[in-house]
């Protein structure tokens, strides 16, 4: 059962605690994991507004004439691609290909942002700090920076209420600086949910307000604040990797399914060519999804077997409100095919690989 | 509801005795704890259990819990209820969300249990 934290906090904790949030520990930080419950937290972000503070994530800029050749050393995507305002999803590897982290960067008018998991936010520092020249200034914004993400169906509604025009109206994966409840805000139409939705990024000062005018903001679209609980299950149910769960250290883009955000041929960058060797060698194992035929709730570190025989992990598995059944994700060996089954305590569970998303009725694409 | 009639133990458990018979199942703190319950994993009638046995398994969006046996006893029925609704754990932890019925070996051993006052002392620690 859960016990006292002495965290970090965030800006928002004591609202979290007034709003009666279950607070946990998580990557040293205080944070809400669940108000009224995950389900229904869950289907409020899949059905109008849910409000989450993320506010833990690490947030680092780079700056000065030599960011965009170092950013496209150190990150896996194509950095030169990205206009003025736009996002992109993208990645660390080490020399050998393993992830260091997963991560989101914007070009901004002056400075890329870098947005990473708060699990990583030192080792990211580090690892960025010893890759770059003498023509670039990196600054660890993260404690000087909250953010609320807005997901949601209804979120442009409720943003459109105390944003710019500017802000509602951005495309996917856009970003712009507009005022939010006329407070300074960097906003961005992205989320980790797979609906609709903006993640505003503020000074810690300017939190509480931007949260209480986001609260009155989509009373008519009955938001609701949701914790972590959700956040996990409304991920999952995209196929979207967790570090630390479906990506870490041991992991490539090749095996985890990101070699959509890995450009080989853009010029060389850390971990190519481990990652060139391996995807013509093909991967031993690669992820997969897989849902339950029976009741039961895979986790991570189940065993998944084939005929009886150890063939891969469950590296994250939950029941999805959803689907309203036992889904997960999984490396396997190469060449598994039929049917799995998942080894939960002392039963095994007939399971079936599943295309991903496992959930394809999500509002995220619709700007 | 009343919990005055209800004895109590230390890992969240809730025992109601009814003639021989006692039904078990999750307090109410705990359920709250747990969060929301999504599968119960039942015993089969007629298995025997000691004290402290595990006597179901819970699983909630984010964990899983073990229910362990108060007293020892023969499992006499189960709530096949919670196959369909396993959040009636959640929403009547001490009515429609009991888990087992089982028959107790020593009447007396019920005695060793918490009270509701003990056991609302012990979930303030």
């Amino acid at each position: 059962m859960s016990g006292m934290t002495r965290g970090l906090k965030t800006a928002l904790y004591e609202k979290h605690v007034r709003a009666g949030a279950k607070i946990v520990d998580f990557v040293g930080y205080a944070m809400p994991m669940e108000y009224t419950g995950i389900i229904d937290e869950h289907r409020r972000v899949r059905s109008t507004i849910g409000m989450f503070d993320v506010s833990h994530m690490g947030e680092f800029y780079l700056s000065g004439g030599g960011a965009l050749g170092d950013l496209e050393r150190i990150t896996t995507n194509r950095v030169s691609a990205l206009d003025e305002g736009r996002v992109q999803y993208s990645a660390m590897c080490y020399e050998n290909g393993g992830f260091i982290d997963d991560l989101l960067v914007y070009r901004l008018p002056d400075s890329y942002m870098l947005v990473v998991n708060a699990g990583n936010k030192q080792k990211d520092l580090e690892w960025v700090g010893s890759h770059i020249g003498s023509r670039t200034e990196l600054r660890d914004a993260s404690d000087e920076t909250a953010l609320i993400a807005l997901q949601g169906p209804l979120a442009e509604k409720a943003l459109a209420k105390v944003a710019g025009e500017s802000a509602a109206s951005l495309g996917y994966y856009q970003s712009v600086a507009s005022k939010v409840a006329g407070r300074e805000a960097l906003v961005s139409r992205t989320g980790y949910t797979g609906e609709d939705g903006f993640e505003v990024y503020i000074e810690p000062d300017a939190a509480g307000p931007v949260w209480d005018a986001f609260m009155e903001a989509g009373a008519e679209f009955e938001i609701e604040p949701v914790g972590l609980g959700c956040r996990d299950t409304l991920r999952l149910e995209m196929g979207y990797a967790l570090y630390g769960n479906d990506i870490d250290e041991k992991r490539t883009p090749v095996e985890s399914g990101l070699m959509w955000i890995t450009k080989l041929k853009k010029g060389d960058f850390i971990g190519r060519d481990a990652i060139l060797e391996l995807k013509q060698d093909g991967p031993k194992e690669s992820l997969i999804g897989f849902e339950l035929k029976e009741r039961g709730v895979p986790r991570h570190g189940h065993r998944i077997l084939s005929e009886g025989r150890e063939v891969g992990v469950v590296t994250s598995g939950t029941f999805s409100p959803s689907l309203e059944k036992g889904i997960g994700m999984g490396y396997v060996a190469r060449g598994t095919d039929g049917p799995l089954e998942i080894e939960i305590r002392n039963r095994t569970i007939p399971a079936v690989v599943v295309p991903l998303p496992f959930y394809r009725n999500g509002t995220v694409r619709s700007r | 509801m009343s919990t005055q009639d209800l004895r109590f133990t230390q890992s969240h458990e809730w025992l109601k005795m009814e003639g021989a018979e006692a039904l078990i199942g999750l307090t109410d703190y705990a359920q709250g704890e747990l969060g929301d319950i999504v599968f119960v994993e039942l015993p089969a009638v007629g298995t025997h259990v000691d004290a402290g046995d595990v006597l179901t398994t819970v699983e909630s969006v984010k964990s899983v819990s073990e229910i362990y046996a108060p007293v020892a006893g023969e499992v006499m029925d189960v709530n096949v209820a919670l196959d369909d609704n396993p959040d009636l754990i959640n929403s009547a932890p001490y009515a429609e969300g009991w888990m087992v019925r089982l028959r107790v070996d020593d009447a007396s051993s019920v005695d060793s249990l918490m009270t509701a006052d003990d056991y609302e002392e012990h979930t303030k620690g």
